[in-house]
């Protein structure tokens, strides 16, 4: 296509300066608070263990499962703009799936019951986006976010009376989790194993938050009705994000209930939903490393309040979140973070371009 | 064979009989005006045709298939493209992002998610944003471009998804009278392979740009022909005088 025979051309320069390669370059110059505050998050989590004592590695982990599923919950809510407030559903349900198949099955290897868990998850998810998200017309987020939120309310009562799920004490003592003949209990092994998963997530929603699937779910956040209208299948689009987001919440879920060794009805209910929220709107929701920043302070200054104060804390922290809902509502990432890094950049970048050429 | 056919099209909004049997044809690569006074109904049939409402009666035909009952998705699938009266650009995208979003609109998810049209896209994207003369702002976020430049946007995105039909509702709407000339030159280019149903106030505007016109009055069509015979149609003129 051309613009000839228009009879009007943009000056020469400007037809340059859209060829070359240097505005883009220029643009991704620009382009360097993440992959910083990524390496180096991920160096810190990595010697911590070393440096920490063993009963906070052990809270550690627990803090790495819980950023595993804020990460499920910024995948819905900061990128395809889902308000998902019954986000532990998907987390509870693989928490009590896994947690049944040690029990009555007595099965605990790894390669089992993970991938149990995740499809939990998905298949939990994609089962709730049915109802929810694929009518014939878009949903409105009041519908979802009530529909979402009622499953979890739903399924936290239906837990506690029921008697095959232990009822309000859920289901205690699950066995370690086994890789092979090794027993894996807390401790920097399991610290570990649930880095190297959360990094392998975190690379994967990275590498397709990138694509021009990502792109997609950029047109579905700012004007959903305007990509319907340019002939995007809006619906497919929010059920599949929303399973694949259902997918991770049930891996940390499994995670969660074997690092607990139990699991109970908090797992499934509205606590949980709200508290992953919390971190995904205090980090900064959007940004990938914003929902596990955001996980990692409000879980360490819980930590440190309660030693420290420990019968007003929870009101410490309360006006801690408040205030950085009020003054930075795109979380505390936005400190260092512009809207221009934030939204991205999907065009080809420079490297393909110069492979491109010819 | 019309490109688009809307026959008998009444929408009733409670008591309000907003188009009473509106009827319309446009063919292949014809620039087609809908004019009328305000409260004519002009809108309300741009949105039936373009799926945004369903009419009370009547049957929209579009490349030969009933698309009456279609949503606006099918219908952008089928090959209608609407731009809309409020510019609705992505405002946190770049200029380049906007276009790029709106060219891979019929592709799989598989396509998307491994990025495999991204790198062969880019000449288009680059060729479309020379030819609504927005290249040099390409990186720059859609929010800080002019009104009249988030116009040209838009039409370049509605553009951008191949359509056989465009619908274009006020596109000059809030533009200086030189935005409005150079939107008229942007458009003509069009015509080598898109038909334009194009709603707006702005008489000279519409004239020199479209072939044909239907001119709405109360809910009902009041005239239909070339440009030069609507000129001519006493009924038209008076409808016009009264209002001015």
């Amino acid at each position: 296509m051309s613009s000839t025979g228009t009879g009007i051309q943009p000056p020469p320069h400007v037809i340059e300066a859209a060829r070359s390669p240097g505005m883009a370059s220029a643009f991704a110059g620009r382009m360097k608070v993440l992959p910083i505050l990524e390496v180096a998050l991920l160096i810190a989590a990595s010697i911590a263990p070393l440096v920490l004592r063993d009963y906070i590695t052990v809270y550690a982990t627990r803090v790495l499962i819980l950023c595993l599923f804020a990460l499920s919950f910024d995948l819905v809510w900061g990128y395809a703009g889902i308000l998902s407030l019954g986000q532990s559903l998907f987390f509870g349900m693989a928490g009590y799936g896994v947690a049944l198949l040690s029990r009555d099955f007595g099965v605990g290897s790894i390669f089992a019951v993970l991938p149990a868990g995740t499809l939990i998850g998905f298949v939990a998810a994609l089962y709730l986006a049915g109802f929810l998200l694929l009518g014939r017309h878009p949903s409105s987020v009041v519908f979802v976010s009530l529909g979402t939120m009622t499953g979890a309310y739903t399924a936290d009562r239906l837990a506690r009376g029921s008697h095959y799920l232990g009822g309000q004490n859920g289901i205690p003592s699950i066995q370690p989790m086994t890789i092979g003949s090794y027993q894996l209990s807390e401790g920097p092994g399991f610290y570990y194993l649930v880095l190297a998963i959360l990094v392998l997530i975190y690379l994967l929603s990275r590498f397709l938050l990138r694509s021009q699937f990502g792109l997609a779910l950029a047109g579905l956040r700012e004007n959903e009705q305007r990509i319907a209208f340019f002939g995007y299948k809006v619906q497919h689009l929010k059920a599949i994000i929303f399973a694949i987001s259902g997918a991770i919440a049930g891996t940390a879920g499994s995670l969660y209930a074997f690092h607990e060794g139990f699991v109970w009805t908090n797992m499934l209910g509205v606590v949980m939903s709200t508290q992953v929220v919390l971190y995904v709107l205090f980090g900064g929701s959007g940004t990938l490393i914003g929902a596990v920043i955001g996980t990692a302070i409000v879980e360490g200054l819980s930590f440190w309040l309660s030693d420290n104060y420990r019968d007003i804390w929870p009101i410490i922290l309360g006006v801690l979140l408040l205030l950085v809902i009020l003054f930075r509502p795109l979380g505390l990432i936005s400190l260092v973070l512009g809207e221009r890094e934030r939204v991205g950049h999907f065009g080809p970048s420079l490297k393909e371009k110069r492979n491109a050429a010819p | 064979m019309p490109l688009l056919e809307a026959v008998g099209i009444s929408k009733v909004f409670g008591k309000l009989t907003a188009l009473d049997g509106a009827a319309l044809t446009v063919g292949e690569r014809e620039f087609h005006g809908l004019i009328g006074p305000n409260g004519s109904g002009k809108s309300t049939l741009m949105k039936c045709l373009a799926g945004a409402l369903v009419p009370t009666q009547g049957k929209v035909t579009f490349i030969n298939t009933d698309v009456t009952s279609l949503t606006p998705p099918e219908r952008a699938r089928a090959g209608m493209s609407l731009k809309f009266q409020i510019t609705a650009v992505l405002p946190a995208l770049t200029l380049y992002d906007n276009i790029l979003l709106a060219l891979q609109a019929r592709s799989s998810l598989l396509d998307l998610a491994f990025s495999r049209s991204r790198g062969r896209l880019h000449e288009e994207v680059m060729a479309m944003l020379l030819q609504f003369r927005l290249a040099d702002r390409a990186f720059d976020a859609a929010a800080t471009l002019s009104h009249g430049q988030q116009q040209w946007l838009e039409i370049a995105m509605a553009l951008a998804c191949r359509p056989r039909l465009l619908l274009l509702d006020e596109p000059t709407g809030g533009m200086s009278l030189e935005e409005r000339r150079v939107t008229g030159e942007l458009l003509q280019p069009i015509k080598q392979h898109c038909s334009l149903l194009i709603v707006e106030h702005d008489l000279d505007f519409i004239r020199d740009i479209c072939d044909r016109l239907t001119v709405l009055d109360q809910g009902k069509v009041l005239a239909s022909g070339t440009v030069a015979e609507i000129q001519a149609n006493r009924s038209v003129q008076e409808i016009y005088l009264r209002r001015a």
